[in-house]
């Protein structure tokens, strides 16, 4: 006879992981459900807390409240034309100049979002990847460096014929990106290293490294002295301009719509997105299902690095000039932000990197307008904790929680047996 | 039915794996400093200066050949790694003393061979590591006892940032130097209560919450700095930095009175700090409440304890000690806020949390040795040594990813951590 005992405590193991993996499931599900209408809702209160710094950082309206109680009407009229300058000169800055006087001055600002946003996205699709698959990648900086200078060693010490040069170097960026997050992967995997701490040490290596590399004669530009800078790409290499010389969007943007396709049909149709979606959804559960975890891990991080990648491969390639290491310039954790925002889908990633291009683009308007284009920093911080925290968005507009009903009977049901304690 | 209960339970003997990896990690370190340091050192002297002219008992600087000392230091690096190896032999631990005696040598060996032909300044070496390390070592105390009790604090860097923030900015306008202080504590656990909130009422992911509110605290303080401390600085951000005060007679002692007692209060405190919050963890009844909250907390509830309240409180608690931290930055070091300053010393926090192993002793060590490393590369661009400062400035990232990957593994933190309790 079998010890009766033996079954339940086999199975405690099992049991303790459940809500962890749960706990992922939810919050993934959670993000990828998010209504259109919480999001816009996010999108507003934080043009809305924006707007109160605004007000109260306003000189005219700080000068107006001292005799508020005398003449209201001037500090209203000051908080009001405070914040429309500074949301207009948003709007001017990033979508329609329409001081402008031709055609093409009118869309510049439209065109600039576009070219912000495509690092935006780039990344944003990488880190959402590592989200899909249960996975924290917060390397976002140490990869999109890796790769910028992966292809800026190409686009300048190989020489090739043009189409040629350029798919080159996008490929060996991509690609030395993607070798960086398969060794965050790989040490998670037979060390079970946590990759949070990983990749944040290997952001600061991965930094050091190039910023080193490029005092060598391997990136350094010889007439940048002792500073560390790159070599300018072989015009073969650089990403040809979109719209003529007088617009600086380039094919970067191209590519990126392209990953954003790629990505689409990699997580929603392939077999290895639902590999990946498995595993993200409940580890335990895809391993017992026959899936090689450990292999999943690495596969994912290199391809969520080689997103990343392009976004450095686009830093790199579009530009005429050589540049330093501090080319990320903040996309390795906007990329965070923007994948929170997309929900982590394809579709969502990159509206999200669009919004987040168009903040950037904004804001030298801003500056010239005097409202500090560090509010938009404020801005992306209370929108995408708007987001991670679906229950206090509904708090604050009264919206239904969508599974609400659900819990509520099984509470009942389990009050009725008498099981629940408090 | 009773043949099964009396029969005899064979106790399979399954022998203790032997754990290679310190021993290794330990050789090849030895063997380095040996060969690297020793065999192909430098012949020159370096020169071990104590003290400067001001101290009031001076002790006369010490010249050694480098290449001498480094040959004795990596011998007994080499026995030290040898012994390690007895230990794996024998199944056991190589002990933690054993480590930290070998850093220390490793750490000297390379001091004294990149100072070869110049000057090593002891005093200037430790207390500005010392210094270097503060902040961190705050942020990686608030990142245990934030562990501890079961709640991933990834917004360190933000608290760091905040605590800075208005460290300055209130000493500046108050001419105070204590309400800075306060405010810091209070920008701290601002920053922490968010973060408790949203991971324990809302039940949102803590990494997350924590990655977001280190972005939200980033575009906090860039805002205000741009929009008001900019505007004049002088009112606003000139705070000027906390004075030393050096504890009588104690400060008079060669060396170790220069290094420890003739400190800023932000560092006296951080000295308090650390064996504090180490004995509060693990020899009072709420440390063992607070680690029961991290460890199991259905079997904390079961006891008694409210597990989201103790949660709740110990998270702020810590976000003021990162906040002192953030003071540190400001008021305890350069005097103004510039503009994201924490630069990442809140993640250095959250490895050494790791690296130290949930301890505030280890954790507090490893900031040390990342305090070390910054202050190393000072030095060794003043000794005009050919090393590449950013190869230097590498190393300690390194070193932990290692540590992280082979050294720590799997060793496995609070059971709990990172997981929000939800009372059934």
């Amino acid at each position: 006879m079998t010890d009766p005992t033996l079954t339940p405590l086999a199975e405690i193991p099992e049991e303790k992981k459940a809500p962890q993996d749960d706990r992922w499931s939810t919050f993934l599900r959670d993000l990828a459900s998010g209504t259109p209408l919480r999001t816009f809702l996010a999108i507003v209160v934080a043009f809305a807390v924006g707007a109160v710094l605004i007000i109260v950082t306003n000189e005219d309206f700080l000068a107006a409240v001292g005799y508020i109680f005398s003449r209201p009407s001037d500090a209203v009229s000051a908080a009001v034309t405070a914040v429309g300058d500074g949301y207009g000169a948003l709007f001017r800055g990033s979508i329609l100049n329409l001081q402008g006087d031709t055609f093409a001055q009118i869309v510049r600002p439209l065109t600039e979002t576009l070219r912000l946003a495509t690092p935006l996205i780039a990344a944003g699709l990488g880190i959402a990847l590592s989200f899909r698959v249960g996975m924290f990648n917060i390397g976002g900086q140490g990869q999109l460096l890796f790769g910028a200078g992966f292809a800026a060693f190409v686009s300048f010490q190989v020489h090739l014929p043009f189409p040629l040069h350029l798919l080159l170097a996008i490929v060996v960026g991509i690609l030395g990106a993607a070798a960086y997050g398969a060794l965050v992967g790989f040490l998670k995997a037979t060390t079970g290293a946590n990759e949070v701490i990983v990749t944040i040490m290997l952001n600061y290596i991965a930094f050091y490294l190039i910023s080193y590399l490029m005092r060598t004669p391997v990136l350094q530009d010889p007439s940048a002295g002792g500073t560390p800078k790159t070599v300018a790409p072989d015009v073969s290499a650089q990403l040809p301009p979109l719209l003529g010389g007088g617009f600086a969007l380039h094919a970067g943007f191209i590519l990126v719509i392209a990953a954003t396709v790629l990505f689409w049909w990699l997580m929603e149709r392939s077999t290895l997105g639902y590999r990946f979606r498995a595993v993200g959804l409940n580890p335990s559960a895809a391993l017992s299902a026959g899936i090689n975890v450990n292999r999943i891990y690495i596969l994912a991080m290199a391809l969520s690095a080689g997103f990343v990648g392009l976004a450095g491969v686009n830093q790199a390639l579009g530009r005429t000039a050589g540049f330093t290491p501090t080319v990320d310039a903040g996309i390795g954790f906007d990329a965070i932000t923007v994948a929170l925002l997309g929900g982590s889908t394809a579709g969502g990633v990159f509206l999200a990197g669009l919004l987040f291009g168009a903040m950037k683009a904004g804001g030298p308007a801003m500056q010239v307008a005097d409202v500090p284009p560090e509010l938009l920093g404020v801005v992306q911080g209370v929108i995408v904790l708007l987001i991670a925290a679906p229950p206090l968005v509904r708090a604050i507009f009264r919206l239904p929680a969508p599974a609400a009903k659900i819990p509520r009977v099984r509470r009942r049901a389990r009050a009725a047996e008498g099981t629940v304690s408090k | 039915m009773t043949t099964v209960l009396t029969a005899p339970v064979v106790h399979t003997v399954t022998e203790v794996p032997r754990r290679w990896k310190t021993s290794i990690v330990l050789a090849v370190m030895s063997i380095v400093a040996f060969v690297s340091f020793g065999l192909l050192g430098d012949d020159r002297k370096a020169t071990v200066v104590w003290s400067d002219a001001s101290d009031a008992i001076a002790l006369p600087d010490l010249p050694v050949t480098s290449r001498v000392l480094c040959l004795v230091l990596g011998v007994v690096m080499l026995a030290l790694a040898a012994f390690s190896v007895w230990y794996t032999m024998g199944r056991r631990r190589v002990p933690l003393w054993l480590i930290i005696v070998f850093g220390a040598l490793f750490i000297t060996s390379l001091v004294m061979w990149t100072g070869a032909g110049s000057k090593v300044p002891v005093v200037f070496l430790l207390a500005g590591s010392i210094a270097l390390a503060t902040p961190v070592v705050f942020g990686s105390l608030a990142g245990v006892i934030g562990e501890r009790v079961g709640v991933v604090n990834i917004a360190i860097e933000g608290q760091l940032l905040a605590g800075a923030f208005v460290a300055a900015f209130v000493s500046s306008i108050t001419d105070s130097f204590t309400l800075g202080i306060i405010a810091a504590l209070i920008g701290g656990a601002l920053v922490s209560m968010v973060l408790a909130v949203f991971s324990i009422k809302y039940l949102v992911d803590q990494i997350i919450v924590g990655v977001v509110l280190n972005a939200l605290v980033i575009g906090l303080t860039n805002f205000f700095y741009a929009a008001v401390l900019s505007d004049n600085s002088r009112e606003t951000n000139f705070p000027g930095t906390l004075p030393a005060i050096p504890i009588p007679l104690l400060s008079d002692i060669p060396v170790i009175g220069s290094v420890f007692f003739d400190q800023r209060i932000t560092t006296y405190l951080m000295f308090i700090l650390v064996p504090l919050v180490w004995f509060i963890l693990f020899k009072t009844k709420i440390g063992l409440r607070l680690r029961a909250v991290g460890e199991h907390p259905l079997a904390a509830d079961t006891v008694g304890i409210n597990v989201n309240r103790t949660r709740f409180w110990s998270v702020t608690l810590a976000g003021m000690i990162a906040g002192l931290g953030g003071a540190a930055l400001t008021i305890g070091s350069v005097g103004a806020f510039t503009r994201e300053m924490s630069s990442g010393q809140g993640f250095i926090a959250l490895a050494c949390v790791i690296l130290g192993r949930w301890n505030p002793y280890l954790a507090a060590l490893a900031a040390l040795l990342f305090g070390f490393s910054k202050n190393f590369r000072i030095f060794a661009g003043q000794t005009g040594s050919t090393i590449p400062p950013d190869l230097i400035a590498m190393v300690p990232y390194l070193v932990t990813l290692v540590a992280v990957a082979g050294l720590v593994g799997r060793v496995v933190g609070p059971a709990s951590a990172g997981k929000p309790y939800v009372k059934q």
